[in-house]
């Protein structure tokens, strides 16, 4: 099995045994009689703790140095298997639509959101007419990108996506790589589910040729 | 053939003797794979997987035929070899973009490489050019082609179009290791399939067929995909509407696939008919005219109105029958309760025609049903221009011809190289129009037994024989003595000497011989070649079931009494089964509920024909109704089955119901009046939803219910008039339409291309100084029209064809009511 390693991470839950710097904290035990709560209201009213915390935020304020983030003028950076609003890929050979309009994503899409309208076209091929993802619907599963046999449907890291209404679609084109960023070779290829794993060329059967 | 019980993987099964394996294990549910052999037809041994052990022995469960105690094993270690193998060899080369396929998601090939678990590629030969190819309506992909001929073979064994073929595909001999070291039958199999691709018969670019598609519906890859259907859905998307082709008389159970029309519009759309072809075929009118429905955006209020207001002016109302029997039967309890005049021309005369044929036969209905004729292997077909009238009688007949290694006659004047196409084995005749009485008198003369036939009758046929002393010459061998030179030693003297010896020799010789023979005027009038007996006799060798399939040309024949006599004494006296092609959709079931009259009265509204008010579901009267795909309710078929539809898509107007209801009927919904269609014609009460709508494993069909055939008083007269000598002469016409057209419906649907017209054979064409596209004016006793001629090459002859399809056309003024007439065709 291939996820052997996994299975026995997860199995043993342990966590003692695993690592030897856990340890129990001190806690004291709670009062249960009502001088002892009396004690206790007295000794937290009066420890002056309240200007310990006080003490801090004034002293944060007057060092000007905060480790808040100032969203939305700045961001976290999101890592590469974040799933967010999907993005449509280009081949890099061609700068073409990766999309072959195959419909996996629209069979799999557990909450319904995808549709995908396909039409022969002029050069006999299957092309994609029109393609929406109504992410009023979506959850975010990542189930498409998984199932997608080209890489062409992947999730981006944009999810500022709220909208005023509970429907709200995006279209083939909104999602599609834009050609300028294509051309300036800056597509990011994903790298969650679904995208190939760097031992794939071992894995892979040979399938003989006769030429 | 009598009942047997085979063994297969343990489990005791029962079967007839001399049933294939495979249709037996089928039968029972009990899987064994194979992709070439298609039910109903022969056997093609193109895949080599039903391979199976029967008694020991491997031998292919598609042609092996069930013996009484058989034990029979579907998998083997060696056949779990071949199998794999066999799948394996599929795949060579076969292009792995499962996602731009149409079959994917129903494919064969993708279902049994999974089911073998093919994981790894062990073969490889060198792929030639195999690039797609556009045959018209069929798109042909040779890359995707697994040459299983199931295409082929359905086209010959059940269509007789004999459209497709194998063609050499030109590659690379297979490496020679690969004979030693492959599973012999999949090596076998790899062998021939690697010589050959699917082509067309004719050598043309494009197909010229009868266009059913049949060979793109029983592809088990995506090789051949109907034109229109390219690249608009994925299988799976597809919602199945089980229904009843609404085109025509056969009642073939078609699915409506349907699915949302695009992103943006939810609303349904039939994107294709499918059908079971193991058991059923389709003509091209039911597989690509699934488009007539009538759009209507909302309930005009104004319109129904109106339609009241009429229905209280009327007194008269004249239908077509491409209705449901819950509509025949709303329009029967409206008459009843209003006294409206029910008009329906066609209807009534095969209403007539059926009533004049039980005085003698003393049942309700004919007999026997297509299924019957499927399985017959003599058939005669006579007063139908059968691959336009009903396509499945077409069907039964070639079947019956290519698979029952039967034969057939076909009597009709319009001369039809389609009929001729499908083999030696059927004789046509082509009467002159009128004459068919004689042809029936000349079946009864032929297959009746005389010895229970009315005296009458009998000596009336025997009026038509008389002996005649003809000359032939004869080729007899005759013995004859010759003298011939011979040397021989003398004995005495010891020399060699020349010695003349009598010899005896056979020697061929013409001589004339005078016989007397019998000479039938029958086969005369109706213009029958000479070598008709002797043929027909060659033709009846090993025939023990008979059918014939009667048309509605006898119908509104002018003694069509008579032929309807006729009919129900061949029934009675001798031993072939009957069926009558009820002209249209729901003719039968109109005949057997509606109380029909003959004259109009001041004010009429129309169904699907023009009134003085019209409803219309083709949505150019005064009301829209909906269309058979848009609604629910049950049609009678040539079977004499009532067969459920459903409707495929939605429809926002208003319907016969409504105005039924409006005018004091009640009923929610139509279909409340399946279980009330009248018992005493043989129909059940039934709930619509308890109607069922599919085949079994084993081919019965579960599909409504059957008629019953009610008991009828007897007559007991069973005279007949004699032949009347009137016959057309000159030039004449034929009321009928070119196949895959029967009504308006089909003429609306968009992907059914032919053209409205006269229609004149390619030989009619050449002969006259006429060209196709020219204005013509067809004058005969009763009217006139003017259309363009289209020349058609699946007629020849010299009757022209004119249809019915296009009501723009109103070829019926031409024709008082028989389908044939003279007339006159000049330049416009």
């Amino acid at each position: 099995m291939h996820n052997e390693h996994i299975q026995e991470h997860f199995n043993n839950r342990n966590v003692t045994e695993l690592d030897s710097n856990y340890y129990m904290v001190d806690i004291a035990p709670y009062p249960t009689d009502g001088w002892g709560k009396f004690q206790r209201v007295i000794k937290r009213a009066f420890r002056g703790e309240l200007f310990v915390g006080l003490w801090v935020v004034l002293r944060e304020m007057i060092k000007f140095d905060t480790h808040t983030v100032q969203y939305p003028a700045e961001k976290m950076p999101i890592g590469p298997r974040y799933r967010a609003v999907h993005e449509m890929k280009r081949l890099w050979e061609s700068d073409t639509e990766r999309c072959i309009g195959c419909g996996l994503c629209e069979k799999i899409c557990i909450s319904n959101c995808i549709r995908i309208d396909t039409k022969l076209d002029e050069n006999s091929r299957k092309e994609v007419s029109e393609y929406s993802i109504n992410l009023g619907r979506c959850i975010f599963c990542g189930y498409c990108a998984e199932v997608c046999p080209e890489l062409a449907i992947t999730h981006g890291g944009e999810y500022e996506n709220a909208s005023d209404q509970r429907e709200h679609f995006v279209m083939y084109e909104d999602m599609l790589t834009p050609l300028d960023k294509m051309k300036a070779g800056t597509q990011l290829e994903f790298e969650g589910f679904g995208a190939i794993t760097p031992h794939e060329d071992e894995r892979v059967k040979k399938t003989p040729l006769a030429y | 053939m009598s009942k047997i019980s085979i063994n297969i993987d343990g489990r005791e099964i029962e079967t007839q003797e001399g049933e294939y394996i495979l249709n037996a294990a089928r039968a029972n549910d009990i899987f064994i794979p194979a992709i070439c052999y298609l039910t109903r037809c022969s056997p093609t041994l193109a895949c080599r997987l039903c391979l199976v052990e029967a008694d020991g022995k491997q031998v292919y469960a598609c042609n092996a035929k069930s013996k009484e105690g058989m034990s029979v094993v579907t998998s083997t270690e060696n056949i779990i070899k071949e199998r794999r193998a066999i799948m394996e060899v599929y795949d060579v080369n076969h292009p792995l973009e499962c996602g731009v396929c149409d079959q994917s998601g129903e494919c064969e090939l993708q279902n049994y490489t999974l089911e073998m678990g093919v994981d790894a590629q062990h073969y490889a030969v060198k792929d030639v050019d195999r690039s797609d190819i556009d045959w018209g309506h069929i798109h042909y992909n040779p890359g995707l082609c697994i040459v299983c001929e199931r295409c082929v073979t359905a086209c010959k064994d059940m269509i007789g179009d004999n459209s497709l073929k194998t063609v050499p595909r030109g590659a690379d001999a297979l490496e020679a290791e690969y004979k030693e070291n492959m599973p012999k039958d999949a090596y076998a199999m790899w062998n021939k399939l690697n010589k050959s691709l699917i082509g067309l018969t004719s050598g043309e670019e494009m197909l010229d067929c009868t266009s059913c598609g049949e060979c793109a519906a029983v592809c088990p890859v995506g090789a051949l995909v109907d034109t229109h259907f390219i690249y608009t859905s994925n299988a799976w998307e597809l919602k199945q509407i089980p229904a009843t082709c609404g085109h025509c008389s056969a009642g073939c159970q078609i699915n409506y696939d349907v699915k949302h029309i695009s992103i943006e519009n939810n609303d349904e759309k039939i994107y294709r008919v499918m059908n079971e072809w193991n058991y059923v075929s389709l003509c091209g009118a039911g597989r690509y005219g699934f488009d007539y429905q009538n759009e209507v955006k909302s309930k005009d209020e104004a319109a129904f109105a109106n339609a009241l207001e009429a229905f209280k002016k009327a007194d008269t109302i004249k239908f077509t029958s491409t209705i449901t029997n819950e509509e025949a039967l709303l329009l029967q309890k409206l008459k009843e309760k209003f006294g409206y005049k029910l008009l329906n021309s066609e209807a009534k005369a095969f209403q007539t025609f059926l009533n004049n044929y039980s005085e003698i036969s003393g049942t309700k209905l004919y007999g026997y049903d297509l299924e019957a004729t499927h399985n017959a292997n003599f058939i005669i077909s006579v007063g139908t221009a059968i691959k336009s009238d009903n396509p499945n009688a077409r069907y039964a007949l070639n079947n019956s011809i290519t698979v029952n290694k039967g034969a057939g006659l076909y009597f009709h004047p319009v001369k039809d190289p389609v009929v001729e196409g499908f083999g030696k084995s059927i004789m046509s005749v082509y009467h002159a129009p009128l004459q068919e009485e004689a042809v029936l008198y000349l079946i009864l003369d032929l297959f009746a037994d005389k010895e229970k036939l009315p005296s009458e009758i009998v000596s009336y046929l025997a009026s038509f024989h008389s002996t005649k002393t003809i000359t032939v010459e004869e080729i007899i061998k005759e013995e004859i003595t010759e003298i011939v030179k011979v040397m021989k030693k003398n004995e005495e003297s010891g020399e060699e000497e020349e010695v003349e010896e009598e010899k005896k020799k056979m020697v061929p010789k013409k001589v004339s011989k005078e016989v007397e023979v019998d000479e039938n005027r029958l086969l005369e009038i109706l213009g029958a070649d000479e070598k008709f007996m002797e043929n027909l006799e060659k033709n009846l060798a090993k025939k023990d079931t008979f059918a014939l399939i009667a048309g509605p040309d006898l119908y509104t024949h002018p003694n069509s009494k008579n032929l309807a006599r006729l009919l129900a004494l061949i029934e009675k006296y001798s031993a072939f089964e009957l069926t009558m092609i009820p002209n249209l959709t729901n003719t039968l079931g109109v005949a057997l509920i509606c109380e029909l009259d003959e004259v109009a009265g001041s004010y009429t509204v129309g169904y699907n024909t023009k009134g003085d008010f019209t409803l219309s579901a083709l949505g150019d009267g005064d009301l829209d109704m909906p269309a058979i795909n848009q609604q629910e309710g049950t049609l009678t078929s040539i079977n004499k089955r009532v067969n459920p539809t459903n409707a495929a898509i939605g429809y926002n107007g208003y319907e016969l119901n409504d105005i039924a209801n409006a005018l004091g009927l009640k009923a929610e919904l139509v279909i409340e009046y399946t279980k009330m269609l009248p018992l005493e014609s043989g129909f059940r009460a039934e709930e619509f939803d308890n109607l069922p709508n599919h085949y079994d494993n084993d081919g019965t069909e579960h599909r409504g219910y059957l008629l019953e055939n009610i008991a009828t008083a007897k007559s007991g007269d069973e005279s007949v008039a004699v032949i009347s000598d009137e016959k057309l002469e000159g030039t004449l016409i034929y009321m009928a339409n070119p196949v895959r057209q029967f009504t308006p419906f089909t003429y609306k649907a968009t992907n059914l291309d032919e053209v409205s017209g006269v229609y004149m054979s390619e030989e009619f064409l050449s002969k006259s100084d006429f060209n196709e596209g020219d204005s013509v004016r067809v004058k005969s006793a009763s009217g006139e029209i003017v259309a363009n001629i289209v020349s058609d090459n699946k007629i020849s002859g010299n009757i022209v064809l004119l249809p019915t399809f296009d009501s723009k056309l109103n070829t019926e003024a031409l024709f008082s009511s028989y389908r044939f007439a003279t007339a006159s065709i000049e330049r416009a």
